[in-house]
C-alpha cells in the first residue's frame, strides 16, 4: 500500500484500524478464493475422472497419473511433433490435468507413423519417459472387443468403403500408398470379403509384418538406431483374427498381450459405435 | 546493499520506510532544499505536461513492449500453425530454435511436484535464468507474459470506470502474494500436482494461443471482470507467483529504471501509470537516498513511467554499461 501509515506517528487511529481490520478480511477471502480455486482442481481426480488414454511413455500406473500431471510442465511440445496430430491438450474441466496431452483414439489414433517416439523425444521433462525406444516398449492402455455383436467379422460380413465415411477427418500411415506422409482414411477405401481392418491396420501386426519380410524402415528414418535392436521388431502378436468360439461363419479379434493400446483398432472400426475399444486401466503383464 | 533489502521488502510486501536522514547524500539534501525554494507554478507544470504529451516519445517504449510481447506470442503461434519450428512449444517451456527453454516458476512447480529434473529441464531453467536476469527479471511480466497484455487492456477500461467513479479500486494487502507463494510451493510439494498451473492465467492464455480456446478462458475471463470492476490489476499485483520468482530473479540483475531526482517535479503521474507503485516512492520528494536512484526489484521495466514524466527523470539504463563503454 502506497498510503501506508508513516513510522512517526504514535499510535494508529480508531479509523486507520478498522481500515486495516478490513483490508486483513478481504486480502484473507482473495486468499481463500484463489487457494480454493487451485485446490478445485484436485477434485476430477476423484475416480480417476480426469484419467484418459494418454502418449507413448506416460509416465502413469493404469488410472494413477499423478507422476504424469507432476512432470508435465503442459507445453504442448508433443502435440506439436505428432505427424497425425493425435496428441491434444486436455480444458480445464480435467482440473490439475489441465494442459496434459491425451489421445482421443476413435478421433485420430497414434499410429506410430513418426517410427521414433517423436513425442517422448520432445518432451522436456520426461513426463514422457525416454525410457523407451519403439512402439512395442510402449504401454498405452489395453485394446478390448466391447460390443462382440456388433463386430463385423464376428458377423462373418466384409467390409467396403471407406472407413469411418466421407467427413472423417482422422489419418493413417499406409505404407503402400506413401510410406512418410499420412493419408486421410477418408481417401482410403477397402473392398474386404472379411472386415479385418483392426487387425489389417494394427500398427504392431503391420511392423510384424514388415520384420518378417525383412522391410525395416529405411536407415536414418529410426530415431535412435537404423539397425534391428530391442522391440524395433514387436516380440508378441497385438491382435489376430482367431475362428469363433463355439463355431459360425465368422472370426473374432483376439486381443494379444502384445498389444499397446495405441488405438487404432478403435479408430479404424467401421461400426458405430465402435465395437472395439480401448480401456486405460489395464496394459499388457508381458516385460518389455 | 540497501538496493536489495528495499527490493525484497517491496517484492515481499513489506513497507519500506523514507530513509533517515543520515542515510541521505548532502547532494540530494541540497536538491531537496533548492526545491523547497523554488516552486514551480501550475501554469509552468502544466505546461510541460501539454508539450510533452504531444510527442512522440509519449508511448515510446509501450509501443516497444506491445509489439515485442506481441510479436513473442505470434511467434509460438506462428511456428506451430506453420510449422517454421522457430519456438515450440508453449510460454511454461519450448524450443527456441532448438535450445530448451523452461519458464522458470513451471519448473520450479514440476521439480516440486515430481521431485525429479531431467537434464533439458535443467537446461532450459538455467538458460532461461540468465535471459531473464539480463533482461530485468521481471521484465518477463510486461514484455514476454500474454497475460499482462490483456490485464493492460482491462486496466485501461477501470481507469475508464473509476473516473467516472462507477468502479473502486479495492485494495489488498500486497504481502498476500508472498503468501500465496508459499501456499502454492507446499501445496504443489505436498500433492504432488502442480496446483498453480491449473489457475495460472499465464499458462492457459498461452495455450488458448496456440492450440486453440477452450473452457480454460472463462477462468481467465473471470480475472479480468475482476480487474475491471473490483480490484485494478489484482492478479499482477497480489497473487502471481510467477512476477514474484522473476522479481527475486531481477535482485541483481543490471536493466533497470533509473530516478534522477534532480529534474523531476515530484508530480506522481509515473506512481498513476505502475503497476507497482510503491517502487516509485521514492519519486516522492525526500524520499530518495542520493540524485540518481535505481527503481526496485519489483518493477517490471515495462516503461510506462518513462514515457509518463515530461522530464525524463526516470530512464533506461544498464548498470555497469556506461564503465564498460
Amino acid at each position: 500500500m502506497n498510503a501506508k501509515t508513516p513510522k512517526t506517528k504514535p499510535a494508529l487511529s480508531k479509523v486507520r484500524r478498522e481500515q486495516n481490520r478490513r483490508e486483513f478480511l478481504r486480502t484473507l477471502g482473495l486468499g481463500v478464493g484463489m487457494v480454493g480455486a487451485s485446490l478445485a482442481g484436485l477434485i476430477p481426480l476423484i475416480g480417476a475422472a480426469n484419467a484418459r488414454l494418454r502418449p507413448p511413455g506416460a509416465l502413469r500406473d493404469l488410472l494413477n497419473e499423478q507422476q504424469f500431471f507432476a512432470a508435465c510442465i503442459k507445453c504442448g511440445q508433443c502435440v506439436q511433433v505428432c505427424p497425425v496430430e493425435a496428441i491434444k491438450l486436455a480444458d480445464l474441466l480435467d482440473g490439475v490435468g489441465v494442459g496434459v496431452p491425451f489421445i482421443d483414439a476413435r478421433a485420430q489414433a497414434c499410429d506410430f507413423s513418426c517410427d521414433g517416439l517423436q513425442c517422448v523425444l520432445a518432451c522436456p521433462t520426461g513426463a514422457l519417459t525416454h525410457d523407451l525406444n519403439f512402439p512395442a516398449d510402449t504401454r498405452m492402455g489395453f485394446a478390448r472387443l466391447d460390443r462382440p455383436d456388433a463386430c463385423l467379422a464376428m458377423q462373418g460380413k466384409g467390409f467396403k468403403g471407406v472407413a469411418r465415411g466421407p467427413e472423417f477427418a482422422g489419418r493413417l500411415r499406409y505404407a503402400e500408398v506413401d510410406r512418410w506422409t499420412p493419408v486421410p482414411v477418408a481417401e482410403h477405401p477397402y473392398d474386404l470379403d472379411l472386415c479385418d481392418l483392426c487387425v489389417r491396420q494394427c500398427p504392431i501386426e503391420i511392423r510384424i509384418l514388415e520384420c518378417a519380410a525383412e522391410k525395416p524402415p529405411e536407415p536414418g528414418q529410426v530415431a535412435r538406431v537404423a539397425e534391428k535392436i530391442g522391440n524395433e521388431c514387436p516380440p508378441r502378436h497385438a491382435i489376430v483374427l482367431e475362428p469363433r468360439p463355439g463355431g459360425g461363419a465368422g472370426m473374432m479379434p483376439v486381443v494379444k498381450d502384445g498389444c499397446v493400446g495405441c488405438g487404432v483398432c478403435e479408430m479404424i472400426c467401421p461400426v458405430e459405435p465402435t465395437a472395439i475399444v480401448i480401456v486405460i486401466d489395464k496394459v499388457t503383464e508381458a516385460p518389455v | 546493499m540497501s538496493y536489495i533489502v528495499d527490493s525484497l521488502r517491496h517484492l515481499l510486501g513489506l513497507t519500506v520506510e523514507r530513509p533517515a536522514p543520515e542515510r541521505q547524500s548532502q547532494e540530494v539534501k541540497f536538491v531537496y532544499e533548492r526545491k523547497a525554494n523554488e516552486r514551480l507554478t501550475k501554469e509552468t507544470l502544466e505546461a510541460i505536461e501539454a508539450a510533452h504529451a504531444g510527442t512522440a516519445k509519449r508511448h515510446k517504449w509501450r509501443n516497444r513492449r506491445w509489439i515485442t510481447l506481441i510479436v513473442v506470442n505470434l511467434l509460438f503461434v506462428v511456428s506451430y500453425q506453420f510449422d517454421v519450428q522457430l519456438v515450440e512449444g508453449a510460454m511454461t517451456a519450448s524450443r527456441v530454435v532448438g535450445f530448451h527453454f523452461a519458464d522458470l516458476n513451471s519448473a520450479l512447480q514440476v521439480s516440486l511436484a515430481f521431485k525429479h529434473m531431467v537434464l533439458n529441464l535443467v537446461i532450459g531453467t538455467v538458460t532461461v535464468l540468465i535471459l531473464w536476469w539480463l533482461l530485468g527479471g521481471r521484465s518477463f511480466c510486461s514484455w514476454a507474459c500474454p497475460y499482462h497484455l490483456i490485464a493492460e487492456w482491462a486496466e485501461w477500461l477501470h481507469l475508464k470506470l473509476a473516473a467516472r467513479r462507477w468502479v473502486r479500486d479495492i485494495r489488498f494487502h500486497r504481502a498476500v502474494r508472498t503468501v500465496f507463494y508459499v501456499i502454492f510451493v507446499v501445496l504443489t510439494a505436498a500433492t504432488g500436482y502442480t496446483v498453480f498451473e491449473t489457475i495460472s492465467p499465464t499458462g492457459i492464455t498461452s495455450r488458448a494461443l496456440i492450440y486453440g480456446p477452450g473452457v480454460a478462458l472463462l477462468w481467465v475471463l473471470a480475472l479480468l471482470l475482476f480487474e475491471v470492476f473490483v480490484s485494478r490489476r489484482a492478479w499482477c499485483r497480489y497473487v502471481c507467483p510467477i512476477g514474484l520468482t522473476y522479481g527475486l530473479v531481477g535482485l541483481t540483475s543490471p536493466l533497470r529504471v533509473e530516478y534522477n531526482v534532480e529534474s523531476c517535479h515530484h508530480e506522481g503521474e509515473c506512481r498513476k501509470v505502475c503497476l507497482v507503485p510503491h517502487v516509485l516512492d521514492i519519486t516522492i520528494k525526500g524520499r530518495a537516498e542520493d540524485t540518481k536512484v535505481d527503481v526496485a526489484a519489483d518493477c517490471t521495466r515495462c516503461g510506462l513511467c518513462v514515457d509518463v514524466c515530461p522530464t525524463d527523470s526516470l530512464t533506461f539504463k544498464v548498470k555497469g554499461l556506461a564503465r564498460v563503454l
